[in-house]
């Protein structure tokens, strides 16, 4: 569906996401590495365990769909290509440090003198402007300011990151989602404009719900609480049951819901529980239709999540899945990628996709798209590029420059 | 003035919970009619739940009015801070099913949440609109998407993060994994599906042709945790949990502050950022340690290190730690509170946080745009929707359906 829009992307690792979803909907995404090659392609896990720059992992999954050229826009000549590239781009994607760009006299203005139509999207850990804007922006601190960590980890513990750090992943959709909007205007305006994403904005934004609500309503400060995130109200105090539980073989995720949309569901999870040979216990006396959880006490509240503890506990996470399924029941067995690469849902679905790597001699699976549409494809089309793969297309073919030009530039390490 | 990035464009919303509202309010943040299709009968989780507010007791007579009740519901709030025009209609009722269909011929955009079978079985399925409005998008999203095993059971944010690994990437080496929060993906796969959205729209209006979108949220939320997937595929590794550790930096992770349960985290990774550390630190006798001296001596004896940056932290505020360290190019952050984000400087410099007036909820502080700015439009924030609050006004003007028949309708069940 984009296939008609040119996208050029300077970013490092913050932003790499922002140009591959623009890529799986078919825009052509040239990324632009500094010669020798970008220092994202330093980040693991690699490919066999070698840490070479032609087998990160993390590159291999958020520049796929991309094009490659080096060039070194901080030389007088690089940035003169880089100018003559912008002419025919319609989005320019980056995540320096604020001002940079400006700095080497490539800021907005400038861009946008050569070519009015041109969309700036800036992706950083806080924003282009504003008391943070020259922050050292690493995954933490961000994560940090967001409110996330204070929330995750067990309450006698420090507060917990996850071992997996993604903050920036969220500023970088969110220049995605930002640089579409801009492109939408642009239709109206003929103008193009500066996006400015934040991934501590981006985050904000999204525990909203969880923390800043109950904080703006009722002064309630929700700190860590472990996997014990169902807070119920019984009727002498607040007591607390999992979310993630306990089973068999490793954990499912089970939300204990009530209300009316849930009465059919609770009463079949009674049933349910019953036909496992376990005795319900307080659960079987619970009338769905008009009582909340304010008909027990705490210590009642906590019978019954032994009960559950038990009732999950004779089976495995794949049991509990089927099961659940046929029964209708809201529960999920907790799956790492390892389990996720098997699951029916994602199998059946035809998610994952095999993408070649000639160089490795083999194929890799990849997450296919992240939505299905009817006009075109939404998902990998091709690998990330090797250092400078299409220079020569890109100088060339479409710079018109000779043999001699790409030796020259070359030489002088521009390219 | 310029031309918003979505006027003109209409959109018809029959979405629940958080997944489907945060994208449809992309359009609405920026300009586009958006018309949201709700029932008193079934209302949404988000109206329900999330603590009702304590402002309650001085609407105590609306308070009693069920109906009225759904609007103290403050998720809701969160999930709606825009301004949406609402219809309530009986979709059981069959001119509430033609009002539907009308609503989706007017419309260039259907944004809706429901598992599959749910808009089918009243001939509202993505085949039954498009004849009648071709140049439709159906942008349908669903825990598990529409096709599949699952494609009937119903997603909630909480159950559906479980399948997309997010459950497993964080936890101490000595205890099993727990949750970022506990409806993670409900926030993250809206991007996706956000930009998915949009990206149909620009196709439609440079082509005029429409479509159906099939949004799986496990699906975008495994989008995000890909190189997850790739080192399990190639090298049939799965991450370990390591608390707060890090295999490229050391110090690294919360340290203690004044306070209680106050923390700043600090993260050190080249050895200009540990110079930086040292000086702010007052260059001190074990920070010249020589097994400290690289950042894989760092690294391997960061338990030790750690307990020397505690003992440092600690008599300092975050607040301070964190400005120090900044001006010294160190990266490190308040482990900030909900109430440190309300006080929070950079999120005041870009109004982030807004204030609103509402009927029911009182002056509240917490309404906000997405995490991105554009120089061009602003992001228009406004009071939740009322549960039906333009039902009259959708069906007279809009549709125009005579008034004399709107009142007949309104006898006959028709809305909701």
């Amino acid at each position: 569906m984009l296939s008609c829009y040119r996208v050029l992307d300077l970013t490092d690792e913050k932003g790499f996401l922002c140009g591959k979803s623009l890529g799986d909907f078919g825009a052509d995404v040239i990324k632009i590495e500094k010669p020798g090659g970008d220092p994202g392609r330093s980040i693991g896990p690699f490919y066999h365990d070698s840490p070479e720059p032609e087998k990160s992992l993390y590159w291999f999954a958020f520049n796929a769909n991309k094009r490659g050229i080096t060039l070194d826009i901080e030389t007088a000549d690089g940035r003169e290509i880089f100018k003559r590239l912008v002419r025919t781009a319609d989005v320019v994607i980056e995540s320096f440090k604020p001002g940079y760009l400006d700095g080497l006299g490539l800021g907005y203005q400038v861009l946008s003198s050569i070519n009015p139509a041109v969309i700036l999207t800036s992706i950083s850990g806080f924003g282009q402007k504003g008391p943070y804007r020259d922050f050292n922006d690493r995954d933490l601190a961000v994560w940090a300011l967001s409110g996330y960590m204070y929330i995750t980890g067990e309450p006698d513990r420090p507060p917990l990151a996850p071992s997996y750090p993604h903050a920036h992943l969220v500023g970088a959709m969110n220049g995605a989602v930002g640089t579409m909007v801009a492109l939408c205007q642009r239709r109206l305006t003929g103008h193009g404009q500066q996006v400015d994403a934040s991934s501590h904005q981006g985050l904000c934004f999204a525990i909203s719900i969880e923390t800043k609500l109950p904080w703006a309503f009722q002064r309630i400060n929700v700190s860590r609480e472990g996997r014990d995130r169902v807070r119920v109200m019984a009727r002498d105090g607040q007591v607390k049951l999992p979310l993630l539980w306990e089973c068999k073989d490793g954990s499912i995720a089970f939300f204990f819901w009530i209300g009316p949309n849930f009465v059919k569901h609770n009463q079949d999870l009674v049933r349910w529980i019953r036909e496992s040979g376990i005795d319900p216990g307080l659960l079987a006396g619970w009338d769905w239709e008009k009582e909340t959880w304010s008909r027990f006490t705490v210590a009642e509240v906590k019978e019954i999540r032994r009960t559950l503890e038990q009732f999950f506990m004779k089976y495995t996470k794949m049991e509990l899945n089927d099961l659940s399924l046929e029964k209708r029941i809201q529960l999920t067995p907790v799956l790492a990628p390892k389990d996720l690469l098997q699951f029916p849902q994602l199998v059946e679905r035809g998610f994952w996709r095999q993408v070649e790597h000639p160089e490795l001699g083999e194929s890799i699976t990849y997450p296919g798209g992240f939505v299905k549409v009817g006009e075109g494809d939404c998902g990998i089309r091709f690998r990330a590029p090797l250092i400078g793969e299409h220079n020569e297309e890109i100088y060339k073919g479409e710079l018109q420059m000779s043999t001699t030009d790409l030796v020259n530039l070359k030489e002088r390490r521009v390219i | 003035m310029a031309k918003r990035p979505f006027e003109g464009l209409k959109v018809l919303d029959f979405t629940w919970g958080g997944v489907g509202p945060f994208q449809s309010n992309f359009l609405t943040y920026y300009g586009a009619m958006v018309v949201r299709i709700e029932s008193f009968s079934r209302p949404d989780v988000t109206r329900q739940g999330g603590g009702f507010n304590p402002r309650a007791a001085e609407h105590a007579e609306e308070f009693r009015d069920p109906r009225k009740r759904l609007e103290f519901g403050a998720a809701f709030a969160v999930t709606h801070p825009v301004k949406k025009y609402g219809i309530s209609l009986n979709l059981n009722h069959p001119e509430g099913v033609n009002i539907f269909k009308r609503l989706a011929t007017w419309a260039d955009v259907l944004v809706e949440s429901f598992t599959t079978g749910t808009l089918e079985k009243r001939g509202l399925g993505y085949e039954d609109l498009h004849k009648i409005n071709p140049r439709l998008i159906m942008h349908r999203t669903a825990g598990y998407g529409h096709t599949g095993p699952m494609a009937s059971q119903p997603g909630f944010g909480q159950t559906v993060t479980s399948l997309t690994g997010f459950y497993t990437i964080t936890g101490w080496p000595d205890r099993l994994s727990v949750p970022i929060s506990s409806f993670y993906t409900d926030h993250l796969s809206p991007l996706f599906g956000g930009m998915a959205l949009i990206t149909a729209i620009d196709y439609q209006q440079r082509t005029g042709k429409g479509q159906c979108i099939d949004q799986a949220q496990i699906e975008s939320g495994i989008n995000y945790l890909s190189p997850l997937v790739l080192d399990y595929a190639a090298n049939r590794r799965e991450l370990a949990l390591k608390g707060n550790k890090c295999s490229y930096a050391a110090p690294h992770g919360p340290y203690r502050c004044q306070g209680e349960d106050r923390w700043v985290a600090i993260t050190v990774q080249t050895d200009g950022e540990w110079e930086g550390f040292c000086r702010v630190v007052g260059n001190p006798e074990w920070t010249r340690d020589s097994r400290f001296g690289t950042l894989e001596g760092r690294v391997a004896h960061s338990d030790e290190l750690d307990e020397h940056v505690n003992r440092w932290t600690a008599d300092f505020t975050a607040e301070q730690v964190m400005t120090m360290l900044q001006a010294a190019g160190v990266a490190a952050g308040v482990v900030a509170t909900a109430q440190d984000s309300e006080e929070d400087a950079q999120l005041k410099a870009y109004d982030f946080f807004r204030e609103l007036e509402h009927p029911y909820l009182g002056k509240q502080k917490f309404f906000h745009p997405p995490g991105f700015t554009l120089s061009d439009a602003t992001a228009e924030i406004h009071r939740p929707v009322f549960l039906g609050e333009h039902t009259e006004y959708i069906c007279t003007e809009v549709l125009g359906i005579p008034a004399a028949d709107f009142k007949r309708m309104e006898k006959d069940g028709v809305f909701d």
